[in-house]
């Protein structure tokens, strides 16, 4: 294999950036989401729990999609516009949804007693209209905005699945910061989720090569397809287990973390699928990293930057995770 | 209406509903690392006074938490209208404003949106020190986004420090692109406009509480705090605003001819105090004006030269819309200047007691309370409207980077956009209204809150009087 310059190697590395902030937005925004799209099923007293266990997150977890659309646009600025052109209603829905619920957080508790309701279900709502969207969207962008028949029933199909993962990892969420009677729902609230979030899971990585040729390509070849066997070999290992666990008693005791650390297993297994599904493309059979990036000293500079920031980012982001570790009170008004 | 007046509304719509938010949130994040520093040097000796302090700060800091999530939500909204608006934009400049963009999220924005989580819910879960140091990290934060931010702004108004190859903009030296001629007004004029947007949102909601007799031990601190800060600052802001007027005549000759409604070039030109430009008919209705003053503020000589639009082509910003966008801001900057004065020397008679002022000052404070917004969003108007037709001034022009998104798609989000937008002004407003007047209320559910986010790594005794 011949060594790569580091010139063209850094829209790979910023590509791989950009893939993680995604993850880590998709795994941190999605159990909060999540939980708001669990609001409806719980008591009022319960919905203030809730709140209060993503209250303190909720800020820095949204913060990385504005790092992953930020580095999309800057590192790869044709990409896009390309892609944020393709996908111009969604993303308005997304982030109206958004809005919503980011608002509704901070005026359902300052807003007169009679309006927290409607602040209430406008948190539900925007919750759900953001991760609908995002599914959609997610689809439209594996398939490579293709047209056709079956590519809005794909994107279709995924805006229901990736809601579902993110009622279960709100589940899982709840499971491993409440406790007493809402923990006890969670338990059931997330296996109730399950089988639709695995259904919509196998469904998507059996329509994925289908609507794609070169995705098909990619993984049913030998030998890779030996190797890759590991991804949802492990996958299906994670999501059994959690099913297991979610119905031991030690899910409400000293085992309340590992539905959760199981999930993101499962969302970084996902991830890497995914990835491998369409490197070296930023937008499937149309641009390459290469044709998509912006000029190496811009690069250079950002990755400056980089550098030294995220680690940084890192370090506090895991502070503020062990100040605010441990099972969340109910809220009392005195 | 054709896509590049539909995408240029929306994405005005959407920053104007943005700035509104980091406008309170840079000086507001300051003003509580003071509120907070005022208790903590007071808590041992003065208790009462330092209870009115530490009430102060976390009403406040429900303010300031609820300024930051609807800047949060609509920043993001920014972010993808870059690209879906103006996706010609970071083609053509991307080697510059992509770092500058990066650099705000990775320093700036990061930094803040991380420690106000320990800020808001973490006073009493870490100790004095780490609380007090992200309260600074998150003010920090909030000034060093709009550094970079308004790096990249004025670099859009005065580009420097770049060369242009093959149609691409490529840098030379970051220095001259950050530090370009326009930057340093325009920066410290946005900081010291927050600053008094925070100042007169003090005193407005707290002279409604002292009308509304509740909130006693805190709001008489904070209007006194409110009334000097834009005392103070108010003169420096017109002074600032002043040397900004003269730094734009230098090198955007064409929005100063269009704030003062100039169509030809003339010597001892007078300052219009009324008119209603025609772009049609090139030529102003209705003047009022004061001879040669306009020369005379501009140039600093009652005869000084200043060029007319018609010396400029089709190659200036429409003159209507910044004629009195200008005077708005000028108008409310004098205000301001009359109010802060005065109040602040009746309140000084009062002994600093609010409750023994004219119920008509009072009302009119309260009815100041967003004057900031107003004079802010119209000097953003005069700015940006004042760099049409350009996107970047005098190089790329705003239509030529413009998306090409069906206008109906555009018209149709933009609806969207206004309806979300007005409605969360409306409740915005209204939900500060109402905690003014149940202080304790909002007290209590902050007590609450503290109690219920979980309590993890306890580096200190909890703070006594922090969980009354």
């Amino acid at each position: 294999m011949n060594v790569m310059s580091f010139d063209a190697a850094l829209p790979v590395i910023f590509m791989a950036l950009m893939g993680v902030s995604m993850l880590i937005y998709v795994i941190s925004d999605g159990y909060d989401l999540g939980v708001g799209m669990l609001m409806h099923r719980a008591t009022d007293a319960e919905k203030d729990v809730m709140v209060a266990s993503i209250g303190p997150f909720w800020d820095a977890n949204e913060t990385w999609l504005v790092l992953g659309v930020g580095i999309l646009l800057v590192a790869f600025p044709k990409a896009h516009g390309l892609v944020l052109g393709e996908l111009y209603l969604p993303v308005t829905l997304m982030l109206v949804g958004l809005t919503l619920r980011g608002v509704a957080f901070d005026f359902r508790v300052k807003a007169k007693d009679t309006h927290k309701q409607t602040w209430d279900r406008l948190f539900f709502a925007g919750s759900t209209l953001a991760a609908v969207s995002q599914g959609w969207m997610l689809g439209r962008y594996v398939s490579g905005f293709g047209s056709g028949w079956n590519y809005p029933l794909f994107a279709g199909a995924i805006a229901m699945a990736l809601p579902m993962a993110y009622v279960m990892m709100g589940a899982a969420w709840l499971v491993m910061k409440t406790e007493g009677e809402l923990q006890r729902r969670a338990v059931s609230w997330a296996r109730i989720a399950w089988a639709p979030m695995v259904g919509g899971m196998v469904l998507i990585s059996m329509a994925t090569p289908w609507v794609s040729a070169t995705v098909r390509e990619r993984w049913f070849s030998l030998p890779e397809i030996i190797a890759l066997m590991a991804i949802p070999l492990m996958t299906g290992v994670s999501l059994f287990a959690v099913r297991a666990v979610l119905k031991t008693r030690h899910v409400l005791g000293p085992l309340c973390w590992l539905p959760f650390v199981l999930l993101i297993l499962v969302f970084v297994l996902g991830f890497l699928g995914l990835a491998y599904s369409i490197y070296p493309y930023v937008v499937l059979d149309q641009l390459t990293l290469w044709q998509a990036a912006s000029s190496p000293a811009a690069l250079k500079v950002i990755l400056f930057g980089t550098c030294i920031s995220v680690p940084a980012i890192a370090a506090y982001t895991v502070f503020s995770y062990r100040v605010f570790r441990g099972k969340t009170g109910e809220l009392k008004y005195a | 209406m054709d896509a590049l007046i539909l995408a240029r509304m929306q994405f005005a719509a959407n920053i104007t509903f943005h700035i509104l938010f980091p406008t309170i949130s840079i000086g507001l994040g300051w003003i509580l690392l003071f509120f907070r520093w005022r208790w903590l040097s007071l808590r041992h000796g003065d208790a009462a006074a330092a209870q009115g302090w530490l009430d102060a700060y976390r009403f406040w800091t429900k303010v300031f938490a609820l300024s930051f999530a609807l800047g949060v939500v609509s920043g993001i909204t920014m972010s993808f209208q870059f690209g879906t608006n103006w996706p010609g934009f970071m083609e053509r400049v991307g080697d510059i404003a992509g770092p500058l963009l990066g650099y705000e999220v990775l320093t700036a924005f990061f930094l803040e949106a991380g420690f106000l989580g320990i800020m808001l819910f973490g006073h009493g879960k870490v100790s004095e020190k780490v609380h007090l140091m992200s309260t600074f990290f998150v003010a920090f934060g909030t000034s060093l986004s709009a550094f970079w931010i308004l790096a990249l702004n004025s670099w859009m108004q005065t580009p420097a420090g770049h060369e242009i190859v093959d149609g691409t903009f490529r840098v030379k030296s970051w220095f001259d692109v950050i530090f370009n001629p326009s930057f340093p007004y325009r920066f410290s004029h946005m900081l010291l406009a927050s600053a008094l947007t925070c100042a007169f949102l003090l005193v407005g909601l707290s002279a409604w509480q002292v009308l509304r007799n509740v909130a006693q031990r805190s709001a008489p601190r904070v209007m006194r705090v409110g009334l000097t800060l834009a005392a103070v600052l108010i003169p420096l802001q017109i002074f600032v605003g002043d040397l900004h007027g003269l730094n734009t005549l230098q090198h955007q000759p064409a929005k100063i001819a269009a704030m003062e409604g100039v169509w030809d070039t003339e010597r001892g030109a007078p300052l219009l105090l009324f008119a209603v430009p025609d772009a049609d008919k090139r030529m102003n209705h209705f003047e009022i004006k004061v001879p040669k003053l306009a020369s005379l503020i501009l140039t600093h000589e009652a005869d000084g030269e200043i060029k007319g639009l018609n010396s400029f082509g089709d190659a200036h910003p429409p003159p209507l819309p910044l004629f009195f966008a200008f005077r708005i801001m000028v108008g409310m900057g004098l205000l301001m200047l009359a109010t802060s004065w005065l109040g602040w020397w009746l309140l000084r008679r009062t002994r600093w007691q609010p409750a023994a002022l004219p119920r008509a000052l009072l009302w009119l404070f309260a009815g100041m309370t967003f004057s900031g917004w107003v004079a802010t969003v119209a000097g953003w108007y005069v700015t940006e409207i004042g760099r049409q037709p350009f996107i970047v001034y005098g190089l790329i022009r705003t239509a030529d980077v413009v998306s090409k998104v069906p206008s109906a798609m555009i018209g149709l989000t933009l609806v969207l956009y206004l309806l979300l937008y007005a409605a969360l002004i409306a409740a915005y407003v209204s939900v500060l209204k109402y905690m003014a007047e149940k202080p304790e209320e909002v007290l209590q559910m902050d007590a609450a809150e503290q109690a219920a986010t979980p309590a993890g790594a306890m580096t200190s005794p909890v703070v006594p009087g922090a969980s009354t």
